[in-house]
C-alpha cells in the first residue's frame, strides 16, 4: 500500500439529491473510509520504496488527468485544496475550483462557480432549456512551456526537474506579472503574505508518495495523477485510452492537465 | 459584476499607481526625443526648450519607478530584480533598461552640456549652491577651447544614443503589456510602437506646458517661435499617433477573433468614458482639429490666422487635453486589459480608491513630485537661455554676473 497510494473508487455513487449525497461523501471521508466504500481502487504514481529521503526529482514527470463525464460538482477536491494547503478561505482565492456550465440549445453558455463549487452548485431556474451541462474541475495546468515563469523577473516562480510549477515564498516580490501573463486565472496574491500562489500539485505530499489532496478527496476519480511519460503510468493509461484535450492549446503554453471529453465551450 | 469571471480573478492586480508608471515613462521619453531631435536636427526654434526638457526628463524619470516600488507585495525585495534577474523576462530588463537611460544617456548628457556652466557658476562663489555645483564639476575645472569642443562632441553623440535609448525605454514598456498572449487586449505587436508615440505626444504636450508657465513665472514673454513649432511636431506626433491606434482597432475588429465580443461588451459598458470620450474625442479629436486649424504646420501658417494671444491659449488647453487624453490611454490599457475575465465570459470592476497605497492621494503626490524635482533641478541649474554661459565668456571665467541673472 505504501507503493501504490490508493486514492479515489472508478465508480460514482449512485442517484440522490445533492444534499444526500454530500452528506453521504462527507459521512464516508470523515470516516476514512473513501477507498474502501468506493470499492476499486485507482493505481496511482509508485512512491520511492525507500521513502521520501531518497526522491530524485529526475526520475518523475508529473501529470494530472481529468475526466469531465466523471466530475458530480462536488468540490471536494477544493474543499481539500485549501485545507491542505492553508488556502484562504474567501470565495475569491483558490488554488483549484469546479465550474459549471449550462449550454442552451441556441449555444448561449452560462458558466458558475460559487465558492469554487465547496459549497455545491444551486439549482437553476432555467434548467429545461438546457442542451447539456457539466462540471469542470480547474487548477494550475503545469504547463510544460509556462508564460508564467517566463515574465517572472526574479526567477520566484520556476519549473522544477520533476516537471511542476512552484513559486518560492521567500523570493516573489509580488509584482503579480505572473498573474497577468497566466491565462487560465489559476494564481492570486496572498492577501497576508503578499506573494503569488498557485497550485503545487501538493508538492509537499507527492515527493513523499502521495497523491495531491485533490485527487486522494475525488469520490469518482475523475483526476488522476501521475507521470506523463511512463507507460505504467494511471496516467498514461489514461491519456491512452481517451480523446485527451488541454485548455487554450492555441497560447502554446503546453499544459500538464489533460482533460478528457472536454466541451469545446470551456476555457 | 457581470457574466462569469474566474474566482481569483475577483482582485484586479494592476491598479492606479501601474497606470501612472508607463504614462511617467512615456513623460520622460517624450521630452527627452524632443530635447535630442531638436539638437540632432538642429531646429533652431525650439532651441529654448532643450535644457528644460532634459531637466524634466531627469524630474519624471526619477519619480517613474516609485509608483512600481509602492505597488510591489515586497518592495524590500525589489534589488533582486538586479540581482539575479530572471533573463527570459521582460520585467526583468527594466532594471538594466532604466539604469542604462538615466546613468549612460540622461546625467551624462546633461553633465556634458552643463559642465562649463558648473565650472564658472562655481568659481569664486560661495554658499551651499556653488559647493553643491563645485561637486557637480566633479573636479574638472578645464575651460579651454579643446574641453568645451570636446563637451560639444559627445553631448552630441550622447544624443545620437539616446534616441534610440528612449525608443527603447518607451517601446519596452508597451512590450511588458504587448507580450502578454494570455490579454488579447494588450497582446499586440503594434502595443510598442503606439506606446511609443503616444509617449511622444504626451512628451510634447508637457514641455509645451511646462515651457508656457516657466515664461510666465518668470515673468518673461512667451516666445511664440519656439510655442509655435511645438505646436507644429505635436500635431505630427498626433497625427502618426492617432493613425496607428486607428490601425490597432481596425485590425481587432476586422479579424474579430474570439475575444471581440467580450472587448466590444467591455468598450460599451466599461470604457465609455476613458477611452470614447477622454481618450479619443477630448484626447484626441478635438486636439487634432485645433491644431490644424492653428498650428502653423503647412508653409509656416496655419489655417486659420488667430492672434497671438488666442493661439498660445489654444496651445495651452490643447495640451491640456493631450496629457488628459494620454493618462486615459494609459489607464485604457492597463485597466481595460484587467476588466474582462481571461475566461472571455465576464466583465469586472476596478473601484479607484481614494486613501491607501494605491489610493488617488498617493497617485497625484507621485504625480506632483516630478515637478517639485523639476523646481530643484531648475534652481540648481537654470535652463534659461540667458542663464547659458556663452564659449567666450567661459574663457574668461567670469561667473558673478551670470549667476545673479539666474
Amino acid at each position: 500500500m505504501a507503493d501504490e497510494p490508493a486514492t479515489s473508487g472508478e465508480s460514482g455513487p449512485g442517484c440522490g439529491s445533492t444534499q444526500d449525497r454530500r452528506a453521504f461523501l462527507k459521512a464516508c471521508v470523515a470516516a476514512g473510509a473513501a477507498p474502501l466504500v468506493a470499492g476499486m481502487v485507482v493505481a496511482q504514481e509508485p512512491a520511492p520504496a525507500d521513502g521520501p529521503a531518497r526522491y530524485d526529482p529526475r526520475e518523475h514527470y508529473y501529470g494530472m488527468g481529468i475526466d469531465v463525464n466523471k466530475c458530480i460538482g462536488c468540490g471536494r477536491c477544493a474543499e481539500a485544496c485549501k485545507a491542505e494547503n492553508n488556502v484562504p478561505r474567501d470565495p475569491h482565492h483558490f488554488r483549484t475550483w469546479v465550474e459549471r456550465y449550462f449550454i442552451q440549445a441556441d449555444g448561449e453558455t452560462a458558466v458558475d462557480s460559487p465558492n469554487g463549487g465547496i459549497d455545491g452548485f444551486p439549482e437553476r431556474a432555467d434548467e429545461a432549456g438546457v442542451e447539456r451541462t457539466f462540471f469542470v474541475p480547474k487548477l494550475c495546468n503545469h504547463c510544460a512551456n509556462p508564460p508564467c515563469v517566463q515574465v517572472c523577473p526574479v526567477g520566484a516562480t520556476f519549473t522544477t526537474e520533476d516537471g511542476v510549477v512552484l513559486v518560492d515564498e521567500d523570493y516573489c516580490i509580488g509584482c503579480r506579472y505572473c498573474i497577468q501573463a497566466c491565462p487560465y486565472g489559476a494564481r492570486f496574491i496572498h492577501p497576508v503574505k503578499r506573494i503569488a500562489q498557485k497550485c503545487t500539485f501538493c508538492y509537499h505530499r507527492v515527493v513523499q508518495g502521495l497523491v495531491p489532496a485533490c485527487v486522494e478527496v475525488c469520490p469518482t476519480g475523475a483526476r488522476i495523477f501521475g507521470e506523463v511519460h511512463r507507460r505504467s503510468s494511471p496516467l498514461e493509461r489514461f491519456r491512452r485510452f481517451n480523446q485527451i484535450q488541454v485548455l487554450k492549446p492555441h497560447l502554446n503554453t503546453d499544459p500538464k492537465v489533460y482533460y478528457a471529453n472536454l466541451d469545446g465551450q470551456v476555457r | 459584476m457581470q457574466g462569469y469571471i474566474y474566482p481569483n480573478e475577483f482582485e484586479l492586480h494592476w491598479g492606479l499607481l501601474v497606470v501612472l508608471y508607463p504614462y511617467l515613462t512615456g513623460l520622460v521619453a517624450g521630452a527627452f526625443i524632443l530635447a535630442s531631435l531638436s539638437r540632432v536636427f538642429n531646429v533652431k526654434e525650439v532651441q529654448p526648450t532643450y535644457r528644460l526638457s532634459l531637466l524634466s526628463a531627469l524630474a519624471f524619470l526619477i519619480a517613474a519607478p516609485l509608483p512600481l516600488l509602492a505597488h510591489l507585495g515586497h518592495p524590500e525585495r525589489s534589488f533582486e530584480i538586479f540581482l539575479t534577474p530572471n533573463p527570459r523576462s521582460a520585467m526583468a530588463m527594466f532594471g538594466f533598461v532604466y539604469a542604462w537611460y538615466l546613468m549612460v544617456v540622461l546625467l551624462l548628457e546633461i553633465w556634458f552640456d552643463y559642465r562649463k556652466d558648473l565650472v564658472v557658476w562655481s568659481q569664486g562663489a560661495r554658499g551651499p549652491m556653488a559647493w553643491l555645483r563645485r561637486i557637480l564639476t566633479l573636479g574638472s575645472t578645464d575651460l579651454s577651447e579643446r574641453a568645451l569642443r570636446f563637451d560639444r562632441r559627445a553631448g552630441k553623440f550622447i544624443t545620437i544614443v539616446g534616441i534610440p535609448s528612449a525608443f527603447l525605454l518607451h517601446g519596452y514598456v508597451g512590450f511588458i503589456f504587448g507580450s502578454v498572449k494570455a490579454n488579447p487586449w494588450w497582446s499586440s505587436v503594434l502595443m510598442p510602437v503606439v506606446f511609443l508615440f503616444s509617449a511622444i505626444v504626451s512628451g510634447i504636450a508637457l514641455m509645451l506646458l511646462v515651457f508656457f508657465v516657466s515664461s510666465l513665472l518668470r515673468f518673461k514673454p512667451v516666445d511664440m517661435a519656439c510655442l509655435d513649432k511645438l505646436a507644429a511636431f505635436l500635431l505630427y506626433a498626433l497625427i502618426v499617433d492617432f493613425s496607428l491606434e486607428m490601425l490597432d482597432f481596425t485590425q481587432r475588429l476586422y479579424e474579430a477573433e474570439e475575444s471581440i465580443k467580450i472587448l466590444s461588451e467591455m468598450l460599451s459598458n466599461r470604457l465609455v468614458l476613458s477611452l470614447i470620450v477622454l481618450q479619443v474625442l477630448i484626447g484626441t479629436v478635438v486636439p487634432l482639429a485645433s491644431l490644424a486649424l492653428v498650428a502653423p504646420s503647412v508653409r509656416h501658417r496655419g489655417l486659420l490666422r488667430v492672434p497671438d494671444e488666442l493661439r498660445r491659449l489654444i496651445y495651452f488647453v490643447v495640451a491640456i487635453l493631450i496629457e488628459i487624453g494620454i493618462f486615459s490611454t494609459r489607464w485604457n490599457v492597463v485597466i481595460g486589459g484587467q476588466l474582462f475575465s481571461k475566461s472571455l465570459r465576464g466583465l469586472t470592476v476596478y473601484k479607484l480608491e481614494l486613501l491607501g497605497l494605491e489610493g488617488m492621494l498617493t497617485a497625484g503626490a507621485i504625480l506632483l513630485l516630478p515637478f517639485v524635482i523639476l523646481y530643484v533641478l531648475v534652481k540648481l541649474l537654470p535652463p534659461w537661455p540667458e542663464a547659458e554661459v556663452m564659449p567666450e565668456v567661459a574663457s574668461e571665467g567670469d561667473s558673478a554676473a551670470l549667476v545673479q541673472a539666474t
